[in-house]
């Protein structure tokens, strides 16, 4: 389902439509620990493989922890906020303090292949998939 | 205390129209700090995945609009599996009034957060006021 269309902001919607549509889907099976704590994580497939794009802005790369082993991933890591002394806070919306959480992929991966990039508040993880979870087209003899 | 509590999702918020939009695409609210020194005017705005060259800045009838594109190609060849926070346009104004010099506003991108200052005019800082 890779979607093209002639007009670019009707992809867009069908992106945005197709997000909803996966919202809070049951994908992630039973495996339910960490949905809906922070940071807020979205799945996509792009062949074989996963990716997950998590919102992250304003966090230092550096305060970034990601461990994986076997199915699961666990990112956590600080996003400090500091002010200026001597200011007067007209609006404050932006949240600071620790996180913590772990994603369970439904699938086999290789927790070793996985590669994560940091770019414009958006953390990247590509998650390959095992080998021996890959599909594969049986001959009929 | 800030800082050592555990971070909570924060819900993107709709942009509510002031106007009915010709297109259906859905825009969010950036999250945003403000804060005044005795100079500037501050405001830090988290716009998470937009790039430096999709960002619109505008001062128009004493109101500041921040806009920030999202560069849907990125996304080219994803099926989505799993979500949960939607991905579209940041766009937030602001009336700023004639406390602010609007030639010398200043915009720094950093990690998806917009960091914009604006120095306050000469007449709009504060003046001691010495009792005669």
């Amino acid at each position: 389902m890779i979607m093209r269309y002639a007009d670019p902001f009707d992809t867009l919607f069908a992106f945005q439509q197709a997000l909803e549509n996966r919202q809070l889907s049951d994908w992630l099976g039973s495996s339910t620990a960490g949905m809906g704590s922070y940071p807020p994580i979205n799945v996509f497939q792009q062949g074989d493989d996963l990716v997950a794009i998590i919102e992250l802005p304003g966090v230092n790369k550096a305060e970034i922890n990601i461990q994986a082993k076997g199915d699961t991933i666990r990112i956590a890591g600080r996003k400090s906020i500091d002010y200026p002394e001597d200011v007067s806070l007209h609006r404050r919306e932006r949240l600071s303090g620790a996180f913590d959480r772990t994603l369970v992929v439904p699938m086999q991966i290789e927790p070793d292949a996985i590669k994560a990039e940091y770019n414009n508040g958006l953390l990247a993880l590509f998650i390959p998939r095992a080998e021996q979870d890959k599909p594969r087209t049986i001959q009929i003899r | 205390m800030p800082g050592q509590q555990e971070l909570q999702v924060q819900q993107k918020r709709e942009v509510e129209k002031a106007q009915e939009a010709t297109r259906p695409m859905r825009a969010f609210l950036p999250n945003t700090d403000i804060f005044e020194t005795e100079d500037t005017l501050t405001l830090v705005l988290e716009m998470p995945g937009v790039d430096r060259e999709n960002i619109d800045l505008n001062v128009e009838n004493g109101v500041l609009t921040v806009e920030g594109r999202i560069d849907f190609n990125k996304y080219a060849g994803l099926q989505p599996v799993y979500s949960e926070y939607n991905v579209g346009p940041y766009r937030r104004s602001f009336r700023i009034s004639g406390m602010i010099d609007q030639d010398k506003i200043t915009a720094e991108l950093s990690d998806g957060v917009i960091t914009l200052v604006l120095p306050k005019a000469e007449r709009a800082k504060p003046r001691r006021i010495a009792i005669g």
